[in-house]
């Protein structure tokens, strides 16, 4: 069993070796000597103090402690979590990339102004749209960003529509998204065929409304069959249709959100486009866009103009900028690259595996597991673990269960339409073999479920911890918040003697 | 084709295991009207060729060493060391997930709640969170929280903040109806008073004053901050700043055209239920032994969705990586002695370039740490007389702000040595 | 005292003279699980019926909570503060939420305890 490693804190000797850093070498005055004060630092900062070889090791133990895309297997639905090149980790570490200033002039970096176009030219390709922005950080910021644009697109009409409409089945990002661009957040009900209500969206439809936001695929993994006859709807009132580009990898190559209706359209590139996650990010969220939006786009956009590129911060119209510099490049620089290696038929052979790996999947638990709607499924589908309630198993047991199996979980209690959740994307980087180990591996623990559920509960056993008492930690932290206990819980503390 | 795992007689195998006779079996729910013929991109290319396309992209910009780049402005070249690469380059790090399933995740849990404590501990603030993208959305988002928390619509930017944050901080709040202005004087209806130090000049501001002219006027005040000037300066806790803010790629990152680098942001706990974004915390099992999980998610997107403290779902948790590396390699004794450094070597430059003929620094009565403002004859003439020779000259800051014509503001670091120093002075006096 | 009546957000209340307590039912308690924490507003508020005034949160959920009735806050349960867990352990007991003086008349769609059963039960 790997065991727990203490933090760099605990590890911390007050007499570890300091790096061997230049010294100044230049006539100047001590900081202390020319700045007030009441400017200065009084004390140090509690930082740990460890030597290069204890670091690496703290680091390296810790890196033990995680399960990852590069050793296990990651269905997590609506993720994407498939294969990261390494190729493009190599491409973004030319120091031809990486030692850029933000600040240079034009003329030193037009092979970066020109990646990015490339990369703009390759997602309007994919998405079907006129003019991409590839500043967004994140999905959720791409989301806010588009939302943005349409909210400056109406406002330009002299219209202040102020709903957003949202799917009962969204991501919370959505309607996150559409509160702190000012909009009010009406839902709209699921048909029992898991896809959108067309009656509800009708009676929700009025002049009052900025836009309708949609996954296609839904979170359900199933395709909008009504899509043209939802975006006619929109339109006719005159609000715009947002894509959330979520679920981007089940049709690159089959079909385009574009044609399908869609106004403005945000990609994950750490989804569809293998940048990795990194454990949290960084990712990029893109947005794509239709003319009569591509005035709003947020500045600075590349443009090209006889062979030369520039950034256009004249931009009269735009919503202005939403984050500094010019996005997250180094993202940009591995999406391009494997957009490059995969090229149009090998990104349209993805989509087509995914949505193979998924059916294939979803046939193998059938039986297992409930599955709530009718299938063919996209690239993800949502089984259910309502059908072992009654021996007292839910979803976070067969995700826990899972987990002891060397697998990572799908993602669980989402979308919240459907009860005991499991909605898995297994993408199209994993072997008929890995798809079978891991439907081995659900049908073991539904048997378990039956005959020893109390077994289950107990898993995992074998990672360096057991289940945490997460409750514990959130009123623990309440009290500190309420003055109740000195101990912060989101944060080490020094012990009082060791502060100075 | 690359990264694709399935034969083609596997595809037919799972094909018959559907029970459908093609791939056409399976996209039926797609109406044929939407079908598109291909997808009209170049056919893919062997990693050779992929790796040559990319790299003539790469070759086509001008790589100035670090110890000739003199330009700053948000971003900079300093020392990262070799560990920092070697620990983000670990693919455990690098592909995992998000952390939802705690038990098989405490590897990125620990090393965030690591970051949190020392974001917490450079600030002297009582919490900080997970990370946030970067410099300027954090100070966005911190600029809600304060106009959530006081209920008030108008966000106050003292002095010279970096222009690109303002400009981010604008966008933020035109949705929400939130206006910025600029001032120095907090009203009633002020929210919360940004301001940055060092400034985006370079200078040392009054950040002890700044924070009491907000708490006068009822509004909080937000501090932007430098990380590493925090081994030298106060930090914000010390003069009640009640949210800390900044952008971290000066621990451990590399410039990569302006990202992806880290934001960070701090709070008093009485703001903590306010903050945007990931926190982690310490648990622990049915054994007694500690862990680490997210907590007090019920703030964010996926629970409260409409009424969450911000649409944020991810963090930068890979950057927040580096830059814990960066400080635990450093230590606090590393970092005081990188920017004692960084000081000095800028003001002998200070000293050197204000005395050629013509040149003058544009505030002489202000105090600065590692950037500073000059004032000079041709300021684009100079930069393409440095670039000629390879050097990466100073920032020309009349771009945002009409007052400083001919100001270019020079950052020196640690990279830049002695020798450079001479290297840009002997060039501009030619 | 009269008997427990409820709302169709999962509030319940009690009405002694014109001092009514208020907390939230059993069903929504067992919904929400562990709860580990209440935003609540201070005393002296005047709240209309249906005014959301506060927000309990559990690990997993959180959710608003809405005055079943009009008036103006005289008591909030201070004992939820250090101890949330009151209101899994005794919704209708130690876990009650706030006090109001009622101003006016107890609205009309109120529900009593057959009603209430009735509406969780279509719910699940």
């Amino acid at each position: 069993m790997k065991m727990n490693e203490p933090l760099s804190f605990e590890k911390s000797r007050p007499n570890a070796h300091a790096p061997r850093l230049p010294e100044a070498e230049v006539a100047a005055p001590e900081p202390a000597s020319v700045l007030p004060r009441e400017l200065l630092r009084s004390r140090p900062p509690t930082l740990p103090r460890l030597s290069e070889p204890e670091v690496m090791r703290h680091y390296s133990k810790l890196a033990s402690m995680n399960y990852s895309i590069s050793e296990q297997f990651y269905p997590l639905g609506s993720c994407t979590m498939k294969y990261n090149p390494v190729a493009n980790e190599a491409a973004a570490a030319l120091p031809g990339f990486t030692a850029l200033h933000p600040y240079q002039d034009e003329d030193t970096v037009q092979g970066a102004l020109e990646l990015m176009w490339r990369l703009e030219q390759a997602l309007c390709a994919v998405a079907g749209v006129d003019r991409v922005t590839l500043q967004p950080a994140a999905g959720a910021h791409g989301e806010w960003t588009a939302l943005r644009m349409i909210q400056a697109y109406h406002r330009s009409r002299g219209e202040a529509r102020t709903e957003v409409l949202v799917p009962d089945s969204a991501h919370g990002t959505n309607p996150a998204s559409a509160a702190l661009s000012g909009f009010q957040v009406v839902e709209v009900a699921s048909a029992p065929d898991g896809r959108i209500s067309l009656a509800d969206l009708e009676s929700k439809l009025s002049s009052r409304v900025a836009a309708l936001m949609l996954t296609n695929p839904n979170t359900l993994g199933l395709f909008e069959r009504d899509i043209l006859d939802i975006a006619e709807l929109v339109h006719n009132t005159g609000a715009k249709l947002y894509y959330d580009g979520a679920n981007l990898n089940a049709f690159m190559g089959v079909c385009r959100p574009g044609d399908m209706g869609f106004d403005a359209v945000h990609m994950n590139l750490h989804k569809t486009f293998t940048t990795p996650h990194g454990g949290g990010g960084p990712g990029a969220g893109p947005v794509g866009v239709k003319a009569e939006l591509v005035p709003f786009l947020p500045t600075p956009t590349v443009e090209r103009l006889n062979g030369h590129l520039k950034l256009d911060f004249k931009r009269p119209q735009s919503i202005g900028r939403v984050r500094s510099f010019y996005g997250n490049f180094g993202m940009l620089v591995r999406a391009y690259t494997y957009i490059v290696a995969m090229g149009g038929d090998g990104l349209t052979q993805a989509s087509l595996d995914a949505v193979l790996s998924a059916n294939y999947l979803r046939k193998r638990v059938e039986g297992q597991l409930d599955l709530p709607h009718e299938g063919p499924c996209m690239h993800e589908f949502v089984a259910s673990a309502h059908n072992l309630a009654p021996n007292g198993i839910k979803a976070l047991d067969v995700a826990k269960g899972l987990l002891e199996r060397d697998f990572y979980a799908p993602t669980i209690y989402f979308p919240l339409v459907v009860p005991e959740a499991i909605m898995v994307e297994p993408t199209e980087t994993e072997s008929k073999a890995t798809l079978d180990a891991f439907a081995d591996a659900i049908k073991e623990i539904v048997k378990q479920a039956r005959e020893e559920p109390e077994k289950l509960h107990q898993e995992p056993h074998s990672l360096p911890v057991g289940r945490l008492d997460e409750v514990a930690t959130a009123r623990r932290i309440n009290a500190y918040l309420q003055g109740q206990s000195d101990d912060p819980i989101l944060r080490w503390k020094p012990v009082p003697d060791q502060a100075c | 084709m690359p990264y694709l795992v399935h034969s083609p007689d596997e595809r037919a195998e799972m094909l018959g295991a559907i029970g459908v006779d093609s791939m056409d079996g399976l996209l039926v729910d797609i109406p044929k009207t939407l079908r598109i013929p291909r997808l009209e991109l170049p056919d893919g290319l062997s990693e050779f060729e992929t790796m040559a396309q990319v790299a003539s992209l790469a070759a086509k910009n001008t790589v100035f060493p670090d110890r000739l780049t003199f330009r700053g402005g948000g971003v900079y070249r300093r020392f990262i060391p070799a560990a920092v690469a070697a620990v983000t380059g670990k693919p455990e790090f690098y592909t995992a997930y998000t952390p939802y399933q705690p038990e098989a995740s405490q590897g990125t849990l620990q090393a965030i709640y690591e970051f949190q404590t020392l974001i917490a501990e450079l600030t002297a603030l009582d919490v900080a969170n997970a990370s946030l993208y970067d410099g300027a959305t954090a100070v966005a988002e911190a600029a809600m929280m304060a106009a959530v928390h006081t209920g008030r619509k108008e966000v106050l930017v003292s002095g010279y903040v970096h222009p690109e944050y303002v400009e981010v901080l604008r966008a933020f709040g035109d949705g929400r109806g939130i206006k910025v202005r600029k001032g120095n004087e907090p009203t009633s209806k002020t929210a919360a008073v940004v301001f940055q130090q060092p400034d985006f000049l370079g200078l040392v501001v009054d950040a002890p004053a700044a924070t009491k002219r907000a708490h006068e006027a009822g509004a909080l005040a937000i501090a932007c901050v430098d990380p590493i000037s925090l081994a030298l300066l106060a930090p914000p806790g010390e003069y009640g700043a009640d949210i800390a803010v900044g952008e971290g790629q000066q621990l451990g990152l590399t410039p990569s055209y302006g990202g992806p680098h880290v934001g960070f942001i701090a709070c008093r706990k009485e703001l903590v239920r306010r903050l945007p974004g990931r926190l982690i915390g310490t648990a622990h099992d049915a054994a007694g032994r500690r862990g680490f999980v997210l907590t007090l998610t019920a703030r964010e997107q996926h629970i409260r969705r409409e009424k969450a403290t911000s649409n944020i779902c991810t963090n930068h948790s890979l950057c927040a990586l580096a830059a814990s590396v960066y400080m635990t390699y450093m230590g606090a004794e590393g970092m005081r002695q990188v920017a004692e450094v960084s000081f000095k070597r800028a003001h002998a430059l200070a000293e050197r370039l204000a005395a050629i003929p013509g040149w003058e620094l544009a505030f002489p009565e202000r105090q600065f740490l590692n950037e500073f403002p000059i004032r000079v004859p041709k300021a684009a003439v100079v930069n393409r007389k440095l670039a000629r020779k390879g050097i990466l000259g100073g920032l020309d800051v009349h771009r945002w702000f009409r007052e400083l014509k001919g100001v270019l503001t020079f950052t020196c670091t640690e990279v830049n040595d002695p020798r450079a120093l001479d290297e840009l002075v002997e060039t501009v006096s030619a | 005292m009269a008997g427990r009546l409820y709302t169709k957000t999962h509030e319940w209340l009690t009405a002694d003279g014109k001092t009514v307590t208020v907390g939230i039912t059993d069903f929504a308690q067992a919904q929400l699980g562990d709860v580990v924490f209440l935003e609540l507003p201070n005393p002296g508020r005047r709240l209309e019926a249906g005014e959301s005034f506060g927000v309990v949160e559990s690990v997993k959920a959180a959710s608003d909570l809405y005055s079943p009735v009009p008036g103006r806050i005289s008591t909030v349960n201070d004992k939820l503060a250090g101890k949330p867990e009151l209101i899994n352990s005794d919704p209708y007991g130690d876990g009650w939420i706030l006090k109001l003086e009622l101003a006016g008349e107890l609205p009309k769609d109120l529900l009593d305890e057959a009603a209430y059963k009735r509406f969780t039960e279509s719910q699940a």
